[in-house]
């Protein structure tokens, strides 16, 4: 049969063409930071006010294209299919859960920004050898609808054991760990709090108390949450300790629609990071340490719903009320993640999903 | 006439070569280097995996046999009876088409009280795609000889008799190319399985971008991305082979009737409530308008349109040159039938990332460029223009060729006088529907998708992974103006197309 010979003459062709692409070398030139352009890679959640960029080039006489694409993850392989020849110059939205592979590939140039003392420290320690700068944080935690459990008479949950125990059978939504990056932090939350050993049997029992498993965030909080849009069947869900000021309506309220459960909360923290390869270094630094200014961090809450890294930055009333960021979230260490992620998802897939 | 043929198949040489650029080299590239190390025998042993394979076919299987039971009696209705509000009917029908999964899957899980089943993955599969094969079947429907039918009863055909011996064989091969798209569009499917199925229903598609997304494991995505393609490939082969066969001539005239309110009222109702309860869901979910359209949501509208201009033409250009070398038949017509249909069963994920790879030296760096979005959707357009070309091509009697060429026409002027008019109208449906597909694409989309404003889908998808209900609200009411565009631009191009003739 002549069937086979297009498909290999095109795949031997394109495997000639890829491994020629890899092979490129940066000049060293001296690098002129005024008047250049950089670009910035980012997920699809990254927003900024009108303005705040502007203020950047004003300053600095450099340029920033906002180069938007998928979630976080999509992003993280991306740099590790482009190393060398990177998309863009600043690569925004690794997270804690990702840091590892990015750090192991070595996607990033080094920089430690003279800014980082001013950083949350537990933040800054997990990139000792500066290989990307936390740039916001942020929690996982259970939300809960208020409303809800005021008109059924019924204290809210306030523990991880609580949402196994009968009182709240049904009452529980969640989105998958293995296709929802919340979904996920969630599960990172029940190992840290039961250790590895233990928490499989924790999910068994959330499992026999009816919880229900959606496919991601959006599902669980905009459909099946009863206390936010979709007014749906469901009081528990899991989302961030960043949303209840964005449910609440009425500026002077003092009470928001939903609350946080503050002991099940499991710590994010962002990154952005230098991609190695890239042709302004000294530009891109310059970048980094403008995303840790005042300007920008204080920015950060109303358009991307995270906490600036910078513990000392003035956060919206809304948010000093009503948001929460525990002193003492659960954590997994980034290397941990990395080592055990994909076989805590298929323990976690036999026993909820199986 | 062997030369005529041969300088024909030249026409196919554009857009073989559009797909190899933009589809086989990227995705061969992906795939090369993922399989670098090995890792192909690893997935195939997997169990889980050959689960989920036979899932994805399984559901797209249902979903399209449902699809064509259903579009089957609203393509008769709008064929063959003439009623008021006809056409606005058949041009209302394409915007379900275009809606964003994310939100449309929303709406049917409110209807289904947040129920997840496959029930609820066929009736969304079923609403997305029975406007495919209305619109496929219907203009084909519309031209079949009644004399065929006519001849059947006078010899004491009962109803049923003539509908299977008679309609369905001469339809044919328009129902296999509709069913042979709503099969791809269905056994790629992604938000549709994850929102409606649950988390414990996957599809291939799932398993490639959960690999790539959370599992950063590039190697056994390529391997899956491997076997959704041999197992496409194969199925495409085979389905433009029948369709080949099944080509039959007909007079090119409209023979419509009366209504009959028995068939029409209930097929209607039922077309009605399919497509009524979920756009109804989705307008109360919508805010207030005035809060919706903004800055961005009217960046994105313009964005939006924009691409969905350009990879129109481009796919409409491409795909006429394309329908008339395959609708000639033959070992070339089948393979490149094939070819083009493939791009639309194939994750997005892999194509996403392929471009990345390979298109990444000035002066083609296309990655992050805007022109990339346009050259993806102007592939996902193709086969729908093809698919609207190719049967028309194909019913048309050789006899008028001949006549003309007697008369002394060129092999130029025959085509121009004979094949070009017809094409007109199948050319404009085609038009129409590779730009509803480029104004609700989504996947690919928000892969390729860099600088500059996000088109109304991303941005949907984007509101929705905020909290808050002013961004929901904000999400649903770009959804029906997305839907509210769409049906403006097809009443008026089906307006245009009716002039035409």
């Amino acid at each position: 049969m002549h069937m086979k010979r297009p498909v290999l003459v095109t795949l031997s062709v394109a495997v000639m063409l890829s491994a020629s692409a890899c092979s490129s070398s940066s000049s060293s030139t001296k690098e002129v930071v005024e008047g250049s352009t950089i670009t910035l890679v980012t997920h699809d959640s990254f927003a900024v006010s009108d303005g705040i960029l502007d203020a950047f080039t004003k300053a600095s006489g450099i340029k920033v294209t906002v180069a938007k694409g998928k979630d976080a993850g999509v992003m993280v392989n991306e740099a590790v299919l482009t190393k060398g020849k990177p998309v863009g110059d600043v690569l925004w939205g690794t997270d804690n859960t990702l840091l590892s592979r990015a750090v192991k590939e070595k996607i990033f140039r080094p920089y430690k920004s003279p800014e980082l003392g001013k950083l949350d420290k537990a933040a800054v320690d997990l990139v000792p050898g500066g290989e990307a700068t936390p740039v916001d944080r942020g929690d996982v935690c259970i939300n809960t609808d208020t409303a809800y459990f005021a008109a059924k008479n019924l204290p809210a949950p306030t523990t991880l054991d609580d949402l196994a125990d009968p009182r709240y059978k049904d009452l529980f939504v969640a989105p998958s760990a293995a296709t929802s990056s919340p979904g996920l932090a969630f599960l990172l939350a029940t190992v840290a709090k039961y250790g590895p050993e233990k928490y499989v049997d924790y999910w068994k029992k959330l499992r026999a108390n009816g919880v229900k498993i959606v496919d991601g965030w959006t599902t669980a909080y905009t459909v099946d949450f009863s206390g936010s849009s979709g007014k749906g069947t469901r009081p528990i869900v899991v989302s961030y300790g960043s949303s209840p000021p964005s449910e609440v309506t009425d500026p002077a309220a003092t009470t928001a629609p939903t609350a946080v459960m503050e002991s099940s909360c499991f710590r994010q923290v962002e990154f952005a990071g230098i991609l190695a390869g890239t042709r302004h270094p000294l530009a891109a630094q310059k970048l980094i340490d403008f995303l840790l200014t005042d300007t920008f961090q204080a920015d950060m809450p109303g358009q991307m719903y995270v906490f600036p890294a910078r513990s000392d930055v003035k956060v919206p009333d809304a948010w000093a009320k009503f948001a929460v960021l525990p002193k003492t979230p659960l954590v997994v260490s980034p290397s941990d993640i990395a080592t055990n992620r994909d076989k805590w998802i298929k323990q976690w897939n036999d026993a909820v999903l199986g | 006439m062997e030369r005529r043929r041969s300088r024909l198949t030249l026409l196919g040489v554009a857009p073989a070569l559009y797909v190899l650029l933009f589809f086989a080299w990227p995705v061969a590239a992906i795939v090369a280097r993922g399989l670098s190390g090995g890792g192909l025998s690893d997935v195939l042993r997997d169990a889980t995996l050959r689960r989920v394979a036979w899932f994805t076919v399984w559901q797209a299987g249902l979903s399209t046999l449902c699809a064509v039971a259903l579009g089957l009696p609203l393509a008769f209705v709008l064929a063959c009876y003439r009623f008021r509000g006809r056409a606005l009917v058949e041009s209302l029908l394409i915007v379900p088409f275009v809606l964003p999964t994310v939100v449309v899957g929303a709406a049917f899980l409110a209807l289904l009280h947040g129920e997840q089943s496959v029930r609820g993955v066929l009736l969304a599969h079923v609403f997305f795609n029975v406007p495919v094969v209305v619109r496929t079947v219907t203009p084909l429907w519309r031209k079949l000889d009644p004399r065929f039918a006519d001849a059947a009863r006078t010899l004491g055909a009962g109803r049923v008799q003539v509908w299977r011996n008679v309609t369905l064989p001469l339809l044919r091969q328009s129902v296999l190319a509709a069913a042979g798209i709503v099969f791809l569009f269905t056994f790629t499917s992604f938000g549709v399985v994850l929102l409606l199925g649950g988390p414990r229903r996957r599809t291939l598609e799932v398993e490639i971008y959960q690999r790539t997304a959370q599992q950063l494991d590039l190697r056994s995505a390529a391997a899956l991305a491997l076997v959704q393609l041999v197992v496409l490939g194969g199925l495409l082969l085979w389905s433009s082979r029948s369709q080949a066969r099944a080509a039959v001539r007909q007079r090119l005239a409209d023979h419509s009737q009366p209504a009959r309110p028995v068939v029409l009222v209930p097929v209607l109702l039922t077309a009605l409530a399919l497509f009524g309860l979920p756009m109804v869901a989705l307008v109360r979910r919508a805010g207030r308008w005035s809060s919706a359209v903004g800055t961005i949501g009217r960046a994105a509208l313009v964005m939006s349109l924009r691409t969905a201009l350009i990879a129109a033409l481009v796919a409409t250009v491409l795909g006429a040159m394309a329908g008339v070398v395959i609708a000639r038949h033959g070992r070339v017509s089948r393979w490149l039938d094939a070819g083009l249909m493939l791009p639309l069963g194939t994750s997005a994920v892999t194509v996403g990332f392929g471009l990345l790879i390979t298109f990444n030296r000035a002066p083609v760096d296309l990655r992050g460029s805007a022109v990339i979005v346009p050259i993806a959707h102007a592939l996902i357009g193709l086969p729908f223009v093809v698919r609207s070309v190719v049967p028309v091509l194909r019913s048309i009697d050789p006899r008028q060729r001949d006549a003309a060429a007697m008369l002394g026409a060129t092999p130029a002027q025959t085509w121009w006088s004979i094949d070009a008019p017809l094409l007109r109208r199948a050319l404009l449906t085609g038009l129409a529907f590779a730009f509803a597909i480029s104004l609700g694409e989504f996947g690919a989309t928000s892969f390729l998708i860099r600088r500059g404003s996000p088109t109304l889908p991303t941005l949907i998808g984007e509101l929705l992974g905020k909290p808050g209900v002013a961004n929901n609200q904000q999400a649903y009411a770009l959804a029906v103006i997305l839907a509210v565009v769409t049906a403006i631009v097809m009443v008026l191009v089906d307006a245009l197309n009716q002039r035409a003739l």
